[in-house]
């Protein structure tokens, strides 16, 4: 159907290109000299150091080692809850996509309170082995990996759920009559079929592990891989060499993308949709009981640095040595939090510039997505792309491309300095933010039947009232899902933030890390606390809204 | 008087293919227009058209004198039921019906309207049901509700009855059909149906690669079709190749042959040369089986016999064509030898002229006619 003058189109493209493309594109120019003094100096800079060679190729292997690790757990856990059947199935497989809201940052606290060389996990094994050291310390590339591992697994998880619901039982039956044992069939036709969710897992997990930045920069320490690399270089001042590697980091992101484009539509070619294969009750006892067992064990597992961020929240600062368990817990650090402005301050900050980034990005979003799904061409694949682009690109590149753009006035270049201002960090959210709301919005639309908005006009309604009693009522669900990632994601927001925080908008992460090198691990732990019950409120709004 | 929805040469092409080619076509004020015809034949492109969803690229679209060509559909008041009906799923029964209604004719009259639509479609008391929760033919019914409830100028249908069992399909036309007569609103409805256009048409219009075949009553359609692809589209026919004699008869070869059948001549004819390569349209029920060397009969063999309750169709295979009669059950079996003549039963049989391609007989021509 026809819909409005390209001018929208072009009004919204230019606002996207100016804050999600033109921004890269400055980080690119300035990182050759331009415009005032072309060189590959930065360049040159950048190969003859070693370290920089190094932390591309940790920031590879990290990410790679990182899919398989994710796989590993994923992969049998999405079998296990998808294709049999045991008492507490459904809610322990719920529970299972936990780790997925759990912000970055508070999860890599949670695993130092837990796993930490003073953590509660570590603590109580030195002490029932009766070791005069802890027994491992949580650094360098193996705690990178284990947090990675938890937080990621969640995509093989969710994505071969979705693949093992979407298979064909005939086709299982099929190799069955054909003599193919479990075995056979699951190497020869199930795993095959489950390519296409397996590439995409392995893809997003990629991307993931490659923009990480929380738990290579608490626990990384003299390991550098790019994203931390890019902010040590910021530390050092050392500008030039920074765009160079943002720059690179940005190259690796974008060959990620290509491949998640390609892979999507490899995938889009799969065969016809069947009746999905009934899941095996476990009969005997004992493997049901196993299986209970198995998953409740998990859950306690999963759950463990939830729990372990309250128990810390509620010990007063300093009275927990060396004991197994804290001596003291009281609610001294949460009536703090109410009663010295200072302390509430970071919260107020991330509040309003989460909503405010969220209802921006809800609504630029939204009509960025309409005008790529209504057309075809040139501005709608641009649109695409544009909405893309933030998601692909991890958030450290988008942090020093913000800086760089926004870090002098060149009105006429469209430059402004909004560099330690309120508005960067907003800024910086919104264009996060964009993907999460355009990106559901536009499959949304996609998905939504056009003659439903045929019929709205043939009933007479015209474009507001088909937009405002049609197209967003039906899209509500992708819109809140969208709305509400967006905000979780400035909520907690870390990477960006510890490149562009003002101290008088300093947002709830970067208080967590000053609570953290203060050792008020008390405070820190409240600050995740929050963080973690905003997610999970979310979750469950989200699941009801689902669910009706 | 001109009719009252008028399309006066229509054109359209996607990305430079051809869809329709200038359609025109009037309908009357309250009178039900059938387009049919095979997917890809346009058909559908010439609702959208109607409904304004596309613009053509020339000619024109008029109701009641009024030129609504570049109209956008929410100004047009016409009403429409979708293919897949296109309620509204957040919207309930009540809902989705007052949606075309004026909001400012007030709750109560709005109330008012609304039972009055679901009452025409059987459907009284439904107003708070949500859309899943009742079947496809009460949702067919609901649509049609909700595209009359505006009282719209013209009533238009796509495919209105594809979506439903083929048991409900038959009732839910006459309903269709009694609610659109009560109504006596001028409709143009899109099928690929005959049975659907000949019930539900006063007219129907055949289309066929984006242009129009013919426009007429089903009788018209039947009996004296105007082109080779309305011959074969609308009911069943099978076609015989030979020669037109001067008395304007078709002059046949072959086994049992040369024998010379009658038949009315297709408006495509005018002015063709005796001794022209033509193909003669026979319905089944226009011909019958005869004993071998019946006088006036070709000869062949039974190829097929299909029993089909009412009657028998036997394929028999003939030197210029292979041939469809409906005969008796017992009239023969497959393999035998039998004569096939033309009846005066069914319509008489229609000469077009002979194109090598189509629906038409695979027999080359120039072995019918040795």
């Amino acid at each position: 159907m026809k819909t409005r003058l390209p001018l929208a189109a072009l009004a919204v493209a230019l606002l996207l290109a100016w804050i999600v493309g033109y921004p890269l594109l400055m980080t690119l120019v300035e990182s050759l000299g331009g415009p005032v003094g072309w060189t590959l100096g930065h360049f040159q800079r950048f190969a003859d150091r070693p370290e920089e060679w190094l932390a591309l190729w940790r920031s590879l292997w990290i990410s790679a080692a990182s899919v398989v690790l994710a796989a590993l757990v994923g992969v049998p856990l999405a079998f296990l809850f998808e294709r049999t059947e045991f008492p507490g199935r459904r809610i322990l497989g719920a529970l299972a996509a936990l780790p997925v809201a759990l912000p970055p940052l508070v999860g890599v606290i949670a695993f130092l309170f837990l796993y930490g060389e003073s953590g509660f996990v570590s603590r109580a094994v030195q002490s029932s082995l009766g070791l005069e050291q802890p027994p491992w310390r949580l650094a360098g590339p193996g705690a990178i990996l284990l947090v990675h591992a938890y937080s990621m697994y969640v995509y093989f998880y969710l994505f071969t759920r979705a693949g093992l619901a979407r298979l064909d039982a005939a086709l299982l039956e099929a190799a069955a009559s054909l003599g193919a044992g479990r075995a056979r069939t699951l190497f020869q036709v199930t795993l095959p079929l489950l390519r296409p969710s397996l590439v995409s897992a392995s893809l997003l997990t990629f991307m993931t592990a490659l923009a990480s930045f929380s738990a290579p920069y608490l626990f990384g320490g003299s390991f550098r891989v790019m994203t931390t690399q890019i902010v040590a270089s910021k530390l050092n001042g050392d500008v030039g060499l920074m765009q160079v590697e943002t720059v690179m980091l940005s190259v690796l992101a974008l060959l990620g993308l290509w491949a998640v484009r390609r892979a999507d539509r490899a995938a889009g070619a799969t065969g016809v949709r069947g009746v999905a294969p009934a899941r095996r009750h476990l009969r005997s006892p004992l493997a049901r009981a196993a299986a209970g067992v198995l998953g409740w064990l998990l859950a306690g597992l999963l759950l463990l640095p939830h729990a372990m961020l309250v128990l810390v929240s509620l010990v007063p600062p300093f009275t927990w040595t060396t004991e197994w368990m804290p001596p003291i817990l009281q609610l001294s650090n949460w009536a703090s939090l109410f009663a010295q402005p200072e302390k509430l301050r970071p919260v107020l900050n991330s509040l309003w510039m989460a909503t405010l980034s969220t209802v921006v990005a809800l609504s630029l979003g939204f009509m960025a997505a309409r005008l790529a799904a209504a057309r075809k061409g040139f501005l709608p694949g641009a649109l695409e792309w544009l909405l893309a682009l933030p998601w692909a690109i991890p958030g450290t590149v988008f942090a020093v491309a913000l800086a760089t753009t926004f870090g002098v006035s060149q009105p006429w270049l469209g430059r402004f300095v909004l560099i330690g201002t309120p508005w960067i960090l907003p800024l910086a959210y919104l264009v996060r933010s964009l993907p999460l709301t355009g990106r559901g919005a536009l499959a949304g639309l996609r998905s939504l039947d056009p003659a439903l908005e045929e019929a709205a006009a043939s009933l007479g309604a015209g474009r507001w009232r088909r937009l405002w009693r049609v197209v967003v009522p039906l899209l509500r669900p992708a819109l809140a899902a969208g709305a509400g990632l967006a905000f979780l994601t400035a909520l907690g927001d870390f990477i960006v933030s510890v490149v562009l925080y003002t101290y008088d908008t300093r947002p709830i992460s970067m208080e967590i890390i000053s609570s953290l090198r203060l050792q008020d691990l008390g405070m820190a732990a409240v600050y995740g606390v929050l963080l973690i019950t905003a997610s999970i409120a979310a979750f469950l709004l989200w699941g009801r809204g689902e669910a009706r | 008087m001109p009719p009252f929805l008028v399309l006066d040469g229509l054109d359209k092409s996607f990305g430079g293919t051809p869809v329709l080619r200038g359609l025109s076509l009037g309908v009357s004020q309250g009178e039900v227009v059938a387009l049919l015809g095979p997917s890809g034949s346009g058909k559908t492109t010439a609702l959208r058209l109607i409904a304004g969803f596309e613009t053509p690229d020339r000619g024109a679209i008029r109701v009641g004198g009024e030129d609504v060509t570049s109209l956008p559909p929410e100004r047009r008041r016409f009403g429409m039921v979708f293919q897949h009906y296109a309620l509204f799923p957040h919207l309930d029964i009540a809902e989705n019906v007052a949606f075309g209604l004026d909001a400012r004719l007030g709750r109560e009259e709005i109330a008012r309207r609304v039972a009055a639509a679901l009452a025409l479609v059987d459907l009284p008391g439904y107003e708070r049901r949500r859309v899943g929760e009742i079947s496809g033919g009460q949702q067919q019914r609901v649509a049609l509700a909700r595209a009359l409830a505006p009282e719209p100028r013209v009533l238009l249908l796509d495919e209105p009855l594809s979506n439903l069992d083929p048991s409900l399909r038959e009732r839910t036309r006459r309903e269709l059909r009694r609610a659109i007569e009560r109504v006596g609103i001028t409709t143009v409805l899109v099928t690929h149906e005959q049975d659907e256009a000949f019930h539900l048409g006063d007219r129907v219009a055949v289309l066929h690669g984006g242009r129009l075949h013919q426009v007429g009553s089903p009788e018209e359609l039947y009996e004296q079709p105007a082109t080779r692809f309305v011959a074969g589209f609308v009911g069943r026919a099978s076609g015989v190749v030979g020669t037109l004699e001067p008395d304007g008869t078709v002059l046949l070869g072959g086994k049992g042959g040369p024998v010379q059948w009658r038949g009315t001549r297709a408006p495509e004819l005018d002015g063709a040369a005796p001794g022209s390569a033509v193909e003669l349209v026979v319905r089944p029920e226009s011909l019958a089986l005869q004993p071998p060397g019946t006088p006036g009969a070709l000869t062949g063999r039974v190829t097929e016999r299909r029993y089909a309750g009412t009657g028998t169709y036997y394929l028999v295979l003939l030197d210029a064509g292979e041939v469809e009669v409906l005969a008796g059950a017992s009239a023969a079996r497959p393999d035998d030898e039998v004569a096939v003549a033309p009846t005066d039963r069914g319509p008489a049989p229609r000469i077009f002229r002979w194109q090598n391609s189509g629906l038409s007989a695979s027999v080359p021509v120039a072995r019918s006619l040795r």
